[in-house]
């Protein structure tokens, strides 16, 4: 596909002496976006994850240093290889605080972060509390499939009590986190569900996460075929279920309803459940680091740390 | 004695005392942590500093928010000072206990001074130290019509001492009036009035009062500062503009200032969750372009190592502090140790060879940051800066850096290159240039930073070639780098009987170990090795002209009777006359304990040259 991109040709038309502007620059193509080929099985629906960053990257013009690619350990989490841009596999859990020291130290870059269910509400569970209510500008994409893939089918902090898997062989017996709730309660200010059955609205989410400025939080359902087939089937009306979107009526600020409508049984509904503006931690630091700046303001670096010196005189 | 500037003493003094000039002093100041005896210390050694004067302190303090034991020791001299001292020629007691407890640090005929208030000398002491009790909690109410009960004993006290050691009182009216001099004009006030008291107060029963000889050695204004503040400053004169971490004791003060200071240079340093997520923060901060520091003490990085390893395996410059204190586990949170390095020598999972600095004193913290942070950007590499609870918490006065030579900007540069291998095994020295987010890079091959084992794009192989290729690839930058150390340099002669190495906050008092003990006629020359890993070239031309090489450790002997230098060094070297000289009581050496844990050596020595 290739959206005719009007936003970006920005040609004065009304004789004004318009600058020298550069030969448009082409979006590009998935032949240059895509890098190795996915580690992933046959039907997993990481696929469809990775297809739709493509095409938000193309359609949003997002060239490679424009961005940052991130993700923790699990099969999801090999999500930076298969893309041709800048990236970093980190170790597990961890990529939340990774991908914050990347956000906060380039304001240029769109930090993208894609990990699983185990990554991010298991071990990395306290990292993503943390960088959601810090609020750090980012895009985290959690492609939850309720099972652990890359270790070949133990119980995950998402799976259902009952589910049967290597590490609970008669089902699993602890209750399940809700992503949506853990997200809401940890202060995140975009809050999102989707699933990887419904292309367009994987996109369209995407799309909302980038454009929100703060921490962007999307669930996605990814069904992992190998370990748990048809976990989603509920959700997915080609396997006979309902694709449910937000009820229009849903107040998107009203943080108790996202909570209420987290709250419904499988398969729920797909969305914006939640978004509030509240100042991202990177403007917060820029807004210090300017009232600092200010007060030193025409001096070097190294007439800033005189000044500390001349006090330990 | 220079005049008092108004003083209104509350009795007439008594005859004058006999002046005698010295070159050094030390000092102890025993009290509880909240009587403000860091305050008397900080005022002395920052004298020294504005005196031309060289000073080092040492001061213990308990773990916990308030109350508890507590002493400041300050040694001040006009020669060469490099430790803070074994005995103390005065010790200030504010309550039985600190008289009790510390009596056995002053030396014989020693003057203790006392709070007559809380103390209560023991008449089978008097014999040996100069005992002088003055009232000094009534006198200081009396002075300043106290309310508060324990307020502004310390700056009367301070008064007394500057009386004694005949201190240049308009200095220290000028540092009490820095650091008391705020909105509330009764503070310093107050502050003054009791510092006059003190200093005004009839020292009758002391039998002599003392100057100290000009200076010799400094010349140009010096600063006066601790291990964490020089480190800390260093990290920002360095260029270093990312940071993040968790508080821990000793290293928060590190953080504290980084936070309070780095937004004046654009920078940013951000309190995390945990250790770890303050690893992956900086390690994401030096994924995109910076070279970011993190910083903790023992348990913190301990939490912090499987990102150590990452960085390695990845090549990401970075920078961690570990000021070390007394372990394992919480250990002892206010005492010092060095029993870190076998740690951050091999902390982190399979072959992960990174470097490993620590300074010798707190004038060395500031140039060892920098230095860290170059050897980081060059190979792409962790560096981790070994520091301890002694140097962090010690004030030193040493000449001011100069700054517009030292300090680096390293910001990234994202103009477009036509390639770039991250992984480029034909440059083991580390790439030259590293490629950050944000560059172009014209060839459309972008590099993957990650732990798998990968090419040299940084995608991930299972290929054998490919990890013998890469994991030696990682061991000889640091084989590069080795080679372009400085061999140390040896304190004594470069032969003898007995040569004591070093590393870290020991430099001093084992420098002072040899002086002593070459002055008493014996063969003892030291070493001190400040790149621990790689260790420089020479060191086994060094050994060679010894009988037998100690090495000064302040952990445990270990399970081999070797404590982790010295079982470094043995394993590099296979020299069986390298053995430790150990301690863990949690407190700094002193000069004669070294000299006695080496005194066999000592007195069989000439049995083989």
């Amino acid at each position: 596909m290739s959206a005719p991109t009007v936003e970006l040709s920005r040609q004065s038309g009304n004789g004004a002496v318009a600058p020298a502007t550069p030969p448009e620059r082409k979006p590009l193509t998935k032949k240059e976006i895509a890098s190795d080929h996915p580690t992933w099985c046959p039907g997993c629906g990481d696929f469809s994850v990775l297809a739709l960053y493509f095409k938000l990257i193309e359609r949003r013009k997002l060239w490679q240093e424009k961005i940052a690619t991130i993700s923790g350990i699990g099969c999801s989490s090999r999500f930076p290889y298969f893309v041709q841009g800048y990236g970093a596999h980190y170790i597990h859990g961890r990529s939340l605080p990774f991908a914050s020291g990347v956000s906060l130290s380039r304001p240029d870059l769109h930090v993208f972060v894609f990990g699983g269910d185990g990554d991010m509400f298991s071990i990395g569970g306290n990292h993503f509390n943390h960088a959601a209510r810090k609020n750090v500008k980012l895009t985290c994409v959690v492609m939850d499939n309720w099972v652990y893939g890359l270790t070949k089918k133990q119980t995950s902090p998402t799976s259902p009590l009952g589910f049967k898997s290597k590490t609970d062989t008669w089902g699993a017996v602890d209750y399940p986190i809700n992503p949506m709730k853990q997200a809401i309660a940890a202060g995140a200010t975009f809050v999102a569900r989707t699933t990887h059955t419904n292309p367009n609205h994987v996109l369209q989410m995407m799309e909302a996460a980038m454009d929100h400025d703060g921490f962007s939080f999307i669930e996605c359902l990814s069904e992992c075929v190998e370990f748990y087939e048809g976990a989603f089937d509920a959700s997915n009306p080609r396997k006979g279920g309902v694709f449910n979107v937000v009820p229009p009526d849903h107040d998107v600020t009203d943080e108790a309803a996202a909570y209420k409508l987290a709250d419904q049984p499988f398969p729920g509904s797909f969305g914006i459940f939640y978004k509030a503006s509240r100042p991202t931690k990177n403007a917060k630091e820029a807004a210090v680091n300017a009232a600092a700046r200010e007060k030193v303001k025409g001096l070097k670096d190294w007439e800033i740390l005189r000044k500390a010196f001349d006090r330990m005189k | 004695m220079s005049d008092a500037a108004s003083p209104s003493p509350p009795e007439s003094p008594g005859p004058e005392p006999k002046i005698s000039t010295i070159n050094e002093a030390v000092i102890r100041i025993a009290g509880n942590s909240q009587d403000g005896i860091q305050a008397i210390g900080g005022f002395l050694a920052r004298l020294a500093g504005r005196s031309e004067q060289e000073v080092m302190t040492f001061m213990t303090i308990p773990s916990t928010i308030s109350g508890g034991p507590s002493i400041f020791q300050v040694r001040i001299g006009s020669g060469e000072v490099a430790s803070a001292g074994d005995d103390a020629d005065v010790l200030l007691a504010f309550y039985q206990h600190s008289y009790e407890e510390h009596l056995s640090s002053l030396k014989k005929g020693g003057i203790v001074l006392f709070d007559a208030d809380h103390v209560e000398p023991k008449p089978e002491w008097q014999q040996d130290y100069h005992h002088v009790g003055i009232p000094i909690s009534s006198l200081t109410i009396e002075a300043i019509g106290g309310t508060a009960k324990d307020k502004g004993k310390n700056i009367f006290a301070l008064g007394l001492l500057a009386r004694i050691f005949d201190l240049n009182v308009a200095k220290l009216e000028g540092l009490i009036g820095e650091r008391f001099g705020g909105k509330d004009t009764s503070i310093l006030k107050n502050a003054l009035a009791a510092f006059h008291a003190g200093y005004a107060h009839s020292l009758g029963q002391v039998f002599e009062t003392f100057k100290f000889s000009e200076s010799q050695r400094r010349s140009g204004q010096q600063v006066v500062t601790n291990g964490n503040e020089a480190l800390a400053y260093g990290i920002i004169a360095a260029g270093v503009r990312f940071g993040a971490a968790y508080p821990i004791t000793p290293w928060s003060d590190v953080m504290e200032i980084l936070r309070r200071e780095l937004p004046k240079y654009g920078g940013t340093f951000v309190q995390c969750e945990d250790e770890i997520a303050a690893i992956s923060m900086a390690n994401g901060a030096s994924f995109a372009g910076r070279v970011a520091v993190t910083g903790s003490s023992g348990p913190g990085i301990s939490l912090k190592m499987e990102s150590v390893g990452w960085a390695v395996m990845a090549e990401i410059p970075l920078v961690v502090v570990n000021v070390q204190r007394g372990g394992p586990s919480t250990g002892m949170p206010t005492s010092v140790e060095q029993s870190d390095l076998n740690l951050a020598c091999f902390g982190s999972h399979g072959d992960a060879p990174r470097v490993v600095l620590a300074p010798a004193d707190v004038e060395d913290c500031f140039y060892t940051a920098i230095e860290a942070v170059n050897i980081a950007r060059k190979f792409n590499v962790p560096v981790f800066i070994l520091s301890d609870q002694a140097i962090a918490t010690r004030i030193e006065a040493f000449s001011a850096p100069d700054l517009e030579k030292v300090c680096q900007d390293i910001t990234p540069d994202l103009s477009p290159v036509a390639d770039f291998k991250p992984y480029d095994l034909s440059t083991p020295e580390g790439t030259t240039r590293r490629a950050v987010p944000g560059t172009p890079i014209l060839s459309g091959r972008y590099p993957i930073a990650g732990g798998l084992e990968h090419d040299e794009y940084g995608h991930p192989t299972g290929s054998p070639k490919l990890h013998m290729q890469m994991t030696a690839k990682r061991r000889k930058k640091l084989q590069v780098l080795a080679a372009t150390l400085p061999t140390p340099k040896v304190y004594g002669p470069p032969e003898g009987n007995v040569l004591l190495v070093g590393w870290g906050s020991t430099r001093g008092p084992i420098q002072e170990a040899v002086d002593r003990a070459r002055a008493a006629g014996d063969s003892v020359s030291a070493v001190h090795i400040k790149h621990l890993n790689p260790l420089p070239p020479g060191l086994e031309n060094i050994f060679s002209g010894f009988n037998t090489v100690r090495v000064v450790e302040m952990n445990d002997e270990g399970l081999y009777g070797y404590g982790q230098l010295a079982g470094l060094l043995r394993a590099r070297f296979c020299d069986p006359k390298i053995s430790g000289i150990n301690k863990t009581d949690g407190l700094t050496w002193r000069v004669k304990d070294i000299l006695e844990r080496a005194r066999t050596d000592i007195s069989t020595g000439l049995r083989k040259l």
